[in-house]
């Protein structure tokens, strides 16, 4: 088979091999129940705590505070109904994005359903919401404030940092949830000095399994459980937690911060260095989002005008290169994103948005061929366009 | 006392000296769709199927509602010739027939067969008496001899049998009484349904499908084999042939006229089906064709892309509207599957103002502007084949 070079590490990304270890042995040895009061379920018990400690060291924050999930969709629905139950006598208003994920953007539309207010920033072409926005927004019933740290289509990053600064200032009693799926592991975040309440994480971004993710609760934030049974994870989230999951998560994390001190700019130099080449190599490109040299480290998105991203996509595929688009095209019609759509991008030139992004497992010398099979993919679909 | 099915046939009835192959055929075919369930005992006698030592569950009556060449199938019980024997069997069906209810306050009928003319009771002795039991037996029950909410059938042949539950078969012919026919296949709607209505008349399928990636993703190969097994059900075994495609696609677009793609296209589609059709050992085409539903059914269309074959194209659904194609696609069970959004994602190769008239002089001279055999060659090559 020829060679891979994998560029979708934002849907997900290669299970490391130190982190199959552990799942396996998991699976097979240590695979006590950590509520068991033998010492199976005592070994299990200790090894979750190790990997809780883990995952809260990466961003600063008390072991105790993180409860698992099974994956972003599930921490980011008991972050918003969760708050929206617990938080109900106090307001009726929440704020969000237009550029939020589905899982967002779709348990909003649910409380919608149920008689809430939601008010959706825009974003400026670069994919970034204005604090001024966010502060007309505001009223005295906010109960909950919930923004993508990095977004996952164009990676523009949220000023989070100085969000989270002015609603402790001025609206303390506003909850503040961060959805930092694909920014965890890859920008630094801080959630107790940046005034953040709740924090979504997810474990198959950062080379975990699928199916383990996390979701970081302040002390003393209310939050109402979204479902009930034995009261694991602090009575938040019963059911028996997925211990090869944890593990494997724990390891994953250890590994991703042993990266990042060995060199914290490796995926961006990366990213930067692509893309300025594939500028080179392709002249007629445009970036949607962020300038390439801002942005999160990992994510770039551009288009080619007149070439459409699913047919460049399998083109790019036959080569043995992994990307993503930005449209799903039928023959009917083309779903344009509504991230591209947000940030003004033209419906013709979504339709040719390709989204490449990397992870540490990436190398300089796979990502220098890339800008010529991208050339040569662009000239071959570029022969046969629609007349 | 048992469990066993019925299964009634129509058509081949009227079959005369043949009628043994038909039959044979049938039960074949009623075998190999109980494979997954056990080993069943399926047998003829009297001029109906029988099928013994297998459980009576909704997923086989499912799938022997399926099988072309029943038209009615009964969930029933046989027990021994002797009335008590009878009665104990009458009071389950009754309270099989009472469990599936949706209402109360029913109504019920007796109604009996007496094949076997030593059985001491005469066929209406018989009702009379059974009948009497179950308003004995079951107070809320009232009999209604015009509009039974209930009808128990009761036969005495060489056991007694009863069934109140009468499922309607696939009908049509038995598969492989009819030889075989090659299906183009798009993965849209219609074709799945053309190749049902022709497999219904007792027709073996082949299935041919055109691949263009990049331009359509192995997503929509995917989909293809998923219709394929769909089908399955219905027409037994299904060897699927995957041709790319696109070679094709992109000479004719560099060298022919615009307006006449998709006929040209059409034309090979067709040429490819026969050649792999006599591989196959098929003696007719199959397409999902409708007249005028899109530029390319048009009648002259039509006649152009017969052009390029000698053997018989069948077009079950050629004087449908879409609607009703929709209706079938539903009932079969292949629409879910066929509205997936991965069909033809590039329209690049749809000509923006197609010919909707196409004089085949015109088509035959356009087309010598490619290399024909080689292209055709060339894709034959590489063709994937699925046995689904």
């Amino acid at each position: 088979m020829k060679h891979q070079i994998y560029l979708d590490n934002a849907a997900t990304t290669q299970v490391l091999p130190e982190v199959v270890d552990e799942v396996i042995r998991c699976l097979t040895k240590d695979f006590g129940n950590p509520s068991s009061l033998h010492r199976l379920g005592l070994q299990s018990e200790r090894k979750m705590k190790q990997a809780r400690k883990i995952v809260a060291q990466l961003i600063q924050v008390l072991p105790e505070d993180i409860i698992f999930t099974s994956g972003g969709t599930e921490s980011n629905n008991l972050a918003i109904l969760g708050t929206a139950r617990a938080r109900k006598r106090y307001g009726n208003h929440c704020i969000t994005t237009e550029i939020e994920h589905p899982s967002i953007l779709n348990t909003f539309r649910y409380l919608e359903q149920e008689g809430w207010n939601v008010t959706y920033l825009p974003v400026d072409s670069y994919g970034v919401v204005s604090l001024e926005d966010l502060k007309k927004a505001l009223r005295k019933d906010t109960v909950l404030v919930s923004i993508a740290h990095v977004n996952n289509e164009i990676g523009s990053v949220q000023p989070v940092k100085e969000i989270g600064l002015y609603l402790k200032g001025n609206y303390p009693e506003t909850i503040f949830h961060i959805d930092a799926v694909q920014s965890f592991g890859r920008l630094p975040i801080r959630p107790l000095e940046w005034g953040i309440d709740l924090l979504s994480i997810s474990g198959h971004k950062i080379h975990a399994p699928k199916g383990i993710g996390a979701l970081y609760i302040k002390k003393g934030t209310p939050i109402t459980s979204l479902q009930w049974g034995g009261g694991q994870e602090l009575g938040v989230r019963s059911g028996t937690e997925n211990l090869p999951g944890i593990v494997g998560f724990g390891r994953a994390v250890q590994w991703i911060k042993e990266k990042i001190s060995e060199d914290e700019n490796y995926i961006s130099g990366m990213k930067i260095e692509l893309a300025n080449e594939i500028a080179r190599e392709i002249p007629e490109v445009v970036f949607n989002g962020p300038k390439p040299s801002e942005g999160a480290p990992h994510i770039l998105n551009f288009s080619i005008p007149g070439v459409r991203g699913e047919t460049l996509l399998h083109v790019l595929e036959s080569y043995g290169v992994y990307v993503s688009t930005g449209s799903a095209c039928s023959s009917r019609s083309v779903k344009t994103s509504h991230v591209l759509k947000a940030i003004g991008v033209s419906q013709q030139v979504a339709e040719g948005s390709i989204r490449i992004s990397l992870s540490y497992l990436n190398n300089h010398d796979e990502l220098s061929q890339v800008p010529q099979i991208l050339r040569k993919s662009v000239d071959q679909v570029k022969r046969f366009t629609r007349r | 006392m048992e469990r066993l099915i019925l299964v009634r046939y129509g058509e081949i009835y009227l079959k005369g000296q043949n009628r043994p192959f038909f039959e044979k055929m049938l039960i074949n075919n009623i075998k190999k769709t109980l494979e997954p369930f056990g080993k069943p005992k399926v047998y003829k006698a009297q001029g109906r199927i029988y099928i013994e030592n297998l459980k009576v569950e909704g997923i086989v009556l499912d799938r022997l509602s399926k099988v072309f060449g029943a038209i009615g199938i009964n969930p029933a019980w046989k027990t021994d010739k002797d009335l008590e024997s009878i009665k104990a069997m009458i009071k389950m069906v009754i309270k099989d027939a009472l469990e599936k209810a949706a209402k109360e306050n029913l109504t019920f009928k007796v109604e009996s067969r007496r094949a076997d003319k030593t059985f001491p009771m005469n066929s209406m002795d018989l009702s009379r008496e059974m009948g009497g039991f179950i308003l004995r037996n079951f107070p809320g029950l009232k009999v209604d001899v015009h509009n039974p909410d209930i009808k128990v059938n009761l036969e005495i042949r060489e056991h007694a049998y009863a069934y109140h539950e009468n499922i309607p078969g696939a009908g049509g012919m038995p598969v492989g009484t009819n030889g075989k026919t090659a299906l183009l296949l798009s993965g849209g709607i219609d074709s799945p349904v053309a190749g049902w209505m022709i497999a219904k008349r007792g027709v073996r399928l082949t299935a041919v499908h055109y691949h263009s990636f990049p331009y359509t993703s192995d997503k929509a190969k995917e989909k293809v084999i998923d219709l394929c097994r769909l089908l399955t059900e219905y027409c037994g075994p299904i060897r699927l042939h995957v041709v790319p495609f696109t070679e094709i696609q992109q000479e004719l677009y560099e060298k022919c006229p615009d307006g006449l793609l998709t006929i040209l296209m059409r034309r090979f589609m067709m040429r490819i089906a026969e050649r792999i059709a006599k591989k196959e050992g098929a003696q007719a085409l199959v397409t999902g064709e409708s007249i005028g539903q899109v530029a390319s059914q048009t009648l002259e269309a039509l006649a152009s892309t017969d052009d390029v074959v000698t053997m018989p194209v069948f077009r079950p659904l050629v004087g449908l509207d879409k609607n009703e194609i929709v209706e079938i696609s539903k009932k079969i069970n292949t629409y879910e599957t066929s509205i997936l959004p991965y069909e033809d994602c590039c329209t690049v190769f749809v000509p923006r103002h197609p010919v909707t008239r196409p004089k085949l002089e015109k088509v035959r001279q356009a087309e010598t502007l490619v290399d024909v055999e080689v292209l055709i060659e060339r894709a034959l090559e590489d063709v994937e084949v699925y046995d689904l």
